[in-house]
């Protein structure tokens, strides 16, 4: 997974290592790249309200942080809340447009107003059967102020349950979030079968403030049920997918070649 | 044995007048009425009444012909209902369970009891006497089986007995078929075939020495009435229920009564922190109250008595059924903030109106696992009771290829029920908006692609289209005018990913241009 946009010193996995776990989990990772195992308990991702890749982004880092506590396997419930403007900008969720493991463990929890919002996220944080809680909340209201956040912290991290929150159409004001993100869409590769349609979702992933990370940038995408890093390269080829039928012609043709 | 209460929804209006309007109301002629689609008919009359002509089933206005000063009174079949299961439940003084005969009868298994009161003849004495005392007219039978009881309470003098060791058929062959609890076009089905009377039915050939020809009469009544299950159509298995050669079962009626706990204050309390100690000390008699049940509380209604004969009522509901105390205080210390107390509070009642079995189970040992949060059912009440039922939710998928129609929501603890498994044939966004907000499109042709849409304010491009996938309107749902939709997933220049349809296609005759909607955000 070597990209153009990340540079290199991002640490292999080492399977094995004789470094003990803790003090594997103390070693500070300076590249974020998914599936990271010391995953941060309070995300913020700040997303624009007409579109649905904060929400989308907040899922699929949800889900990675998940697998690689190697919890991708449990059937514990998915609390998602919102407030009315949250609901109001970019609607509830869509059933039959989940990931199908989150689809028969959501639970919706639409809130009249950001206290009560804040108050949903407390109390599922507090929850011990609850496997992450996904936030959303609309503009920056007062309620959710650095005290506010500073609370969310506290009780994600003393009853170690994750949360996401998703920023719709908000300025990046003072919090207590130990991951910040700022994301928008970037153009989808071509999708499969068809070409004209739109493909797999990818974002344009902004890391700008965390604590165990440098900043960076990414594009990310969900495709095939795992968070990855998409290369550049791969959205520029438009050729469908053929799989091994052929051996792909590298540089000049083999008639250029000859000619040479 | 079997309780007929011959009338017993005039002797309910009767009973609910003052005693000192009794003797006006029983002289002046009165119906009960029920509204119907034709207007009022008539259920009921009192003494008067029937004696100026009034019956069950007339009309009001054929009624009123015949009396003009007929009174109409609305009568209360719920209210009588509810009454009769109060009367069976009060009837089990006589046996050890009873049923209820709606519209007006009671069941008493009262086998081998007959001898507490002094033998069966004193046990009817006793029965009559008693409603006779609460002003009910009640007609008693005793019988070896419910239908035979039935028949005999209904159609035979007041008091009468079979015997377990009758001939049935000789004792009840004078009774009209009637006797035999049928429905009333079987009823006219038997008078028009010329059998009147249960021992006709019985020996339907006339010929009580010959079983050949009695099997093969019987055989011709069985079929004409092959295709009836029910008993109450069938007037051979009615009888045969009757002479006890077919089991006949009965549904008892059980009292439950709900847990319930109060406290009667010595003294009117006015302050909260006084409140919340009676609450907590409610709560702990409730939770012994549900643990000698084995039951825990779905749905708690606290019920506070001002001094001023004022009643509040505070109502829970719980997601799973509970019984910590904890739980219960404080989920009603934050709907007790509005409490009024007035010049002061001088009862407070709780009761467990909604209770579900809940095992015993041991405690949790682990000191750091009660530390280490609350469970899934305590988190979503104290969200549905602070944010409203409606607020929590679980989306769950409905049969139906309309997208807002597809996703229905239930309460999140309720079970899933099992559901067909859709194709992926079609992607669908991650988020649906509410109501699909309209966009203004910019098209090559009227069913074609779209180019540039714009929604919100500001015009998109669109790069990547795939469509359409056409969902034809549910016309056993809407109206014939609804118009079908084309989806089209697209993107613009952006990236981004939205849901638009166009409801309706130029010229399908259901409406002018066709609107584009935006429904879904594609993550």
């Amino acid at each position: 997974m070597s990209d153009a946009l990340v540079p290199s010193g991002a640490p292999a996995p080492v399977l094995g290592s004789p470094i003990p776990p803790v003090l594997a989990a103390r070693r500070a990772e300076a590249r974020w790249r998914p599936g990271l195992s010391q995953q941060p308990l309070h995300s913020e991702i700040f997303a624009s309200g007409g579109e649905a890749s904060g929400a989308g982004l907040a899922l699929a880092l949800a889900r990675d942080a998940l697998a690689a506590a190697g919890e991708s396997e449990d059937a514990r419930q998915v609390l998602w809340v919102q407030d009315r403007g949250a609901i109001r900008q970019g609607g509830r969720p869509c059933v039959a447009g989940l990931p199908p493991d989150l689809r028969h463990r959501l639970i919706h929890v639409a809130a009249a107003t950001p206290e009560d919002a804040l108050f949903a996220l407390e109390e599922g944080l507090k929850c011990r059967d609850l496997a992450c809680v996904i936030g959303e909340i609309a503009g920056n209201p007062r309620a959710l102020s650095f005290t506010a956040s500073r609370r969310l912290t506290l009780t994600a991290e003393r009853h170690g349950v994750a949360l996401w929150l998703v920023r719709l159409d908000a300025e990046p004001d003072l919090s207590s979030a130990r991951m910040r993100w700022r994301t928008r869409a970037a153009p989808s590769p071509p999708a499969r079968w068809n070409p004209a349609a739109p493909g797999t979702a990818n974002w344009h992933a902004e890391l700008f403030r965390a604590r165990a990370h440098a900043p960076g940038e990414w594009m990310l995408s969900d495709a095939n049920e795992h968070l990855h890093i998409v290369r550049p390269s791969a959205s520029v080829s438009a050729a469908p997918d053929i799989g091994d039928l052929v051996r792909p012609t590298v540089g000049r043709s083999l008639a250029a070649r000859a000619r040479a | 044995m079997a309780i007929w209460f011959a009338r017993l929804s005039v002797d309910r209006w009767r009973l609910a007048l003052g005693p000192e309007e009794r003797g006006a109301a029983d002289s002046a002629p009165t119906a009960l009425i029920n509204e119907t689609a034709h207007g009022p008919r008539i259920a009921a009359a009192n003494d008067a009444g029937l004696a100026a002509g009034a019956r069950a089933g007339m009309l009001l206005a054929d009624a009123r012909a015949l009396c003009p000063q007929l009174a109409a009174v609305p009568a209360d079949p719920a209210g009588d209902l509810a009454a009769l299961e109060n009367l069976a439940l009060w009837a089990q003084r006589w046996g050890p369970w009873s049923a209820l005969d709606p519209p007006d009868g009671v069941l008493v298994d009262v086998t081998g009891a007959g001898h507490l009161l002094g033998g069966d003849e004193a046990l009817l004495a006793d029965v009559a006497s008693v409603f006779a005392r609460r002003g009910l007219t009640a007609r008693a039978a005793l019988a070896p089986t419910a239908g035979a009881a039935w028949a005999l309470a209904h159609f035979a003098p007041a008091g009468a007995i079979l015997a377990p060791d009758d001939d049935p058929l000789r004792l009840l062959g004078d009774l009209p078929v009637a006797a035999l609890r049928l429905d009333d076009d079987v009823l006219t089905v038997l008078r028009r075939l010329g059998i009147r009377r249960l021992g006709e039915l019985a020996g339907i050939s006339g010929a009580h020495d010959d079983p050949a020809r009695e099997a093969a009469a019987r055989d011709a009544i069985r079929r004409r009435f092959r295709n009836r299950r029910s008993p109450a159509a069938n007037p051979l298995l009615r009888l045969d229920q009757l002479l006890g050669r077919m089991p006949e079962p009965l549904l008892p009626v059980l009292d439950r009564p709900q847990p319930m706990v109060q406290r009667r204050l010595m003294e009117p309390i006015r302050h909260r922190s006084l409140l919340d100690r009676v609450m907590g000390d409610l709560a702990d008699d409730m939770v012994r109250a549900l643990e000698a049940r084995g039951e825990g509380a779905r749905r708690l209604e606290l019920a506070l008595w001002r001094v001023d004969g004022e009643v509040m009522w505070r109502r829970i509901e719980l997601a799973a059924a509970t019984r910590e105390a904890a739980h219960m205080i404080r989920l009603f210390a934050a709907r007790l903030n509005d409490v009024d107390a007035g010049f002061g509070i001088e009862a407070v009642q709780l009761r467990a109106s909604w209770s579900e079995p809940l095992a015993l189970s041991q405690a949790d040992l682990d000191e750091a696992a009660q530390q280490h949060g609350t469970s899934l059912a305590a988190c979503i009440d104290r969200l549905s009771v602070r944010l409203g039922p409606k607020a929590v939710i679980r989306p769950v998928a409905h049969a139906s290829h309309i997208p807002e129609r597809a996703q229905g929501w239930q309460p999140p603890l309720d079970p899933l029920l099992p559901m067909q498994g859709r194709l992926a044939f079609h992607a669908r966004p991650l988020k649906l908006l509410d109501r699909p907000e309209p966009i203004a499109v910019l098209y090559a042709s009227p069913d074609g692609f779209p180019q540039r849409f714009r929604w919100r304010g500001d015009v998109r491009e669109v790069v990547r289209v795939e469509g359409p996938e056409r969902i034809a309107p549910e016309w056993w749902r809407e109206r014939s005018t609804a118009r079908l939709r084309d989806y089209y997933r697209i993107e613009d220049t952006a990236g981004r990913r939205y849901w638009i349809y166009r409801r309706g296609i130029a010229g399908d005759g259901r409406g002018g241009v066709p609107d584009w909607f935006l429904q879904g955000l594609c993550a």
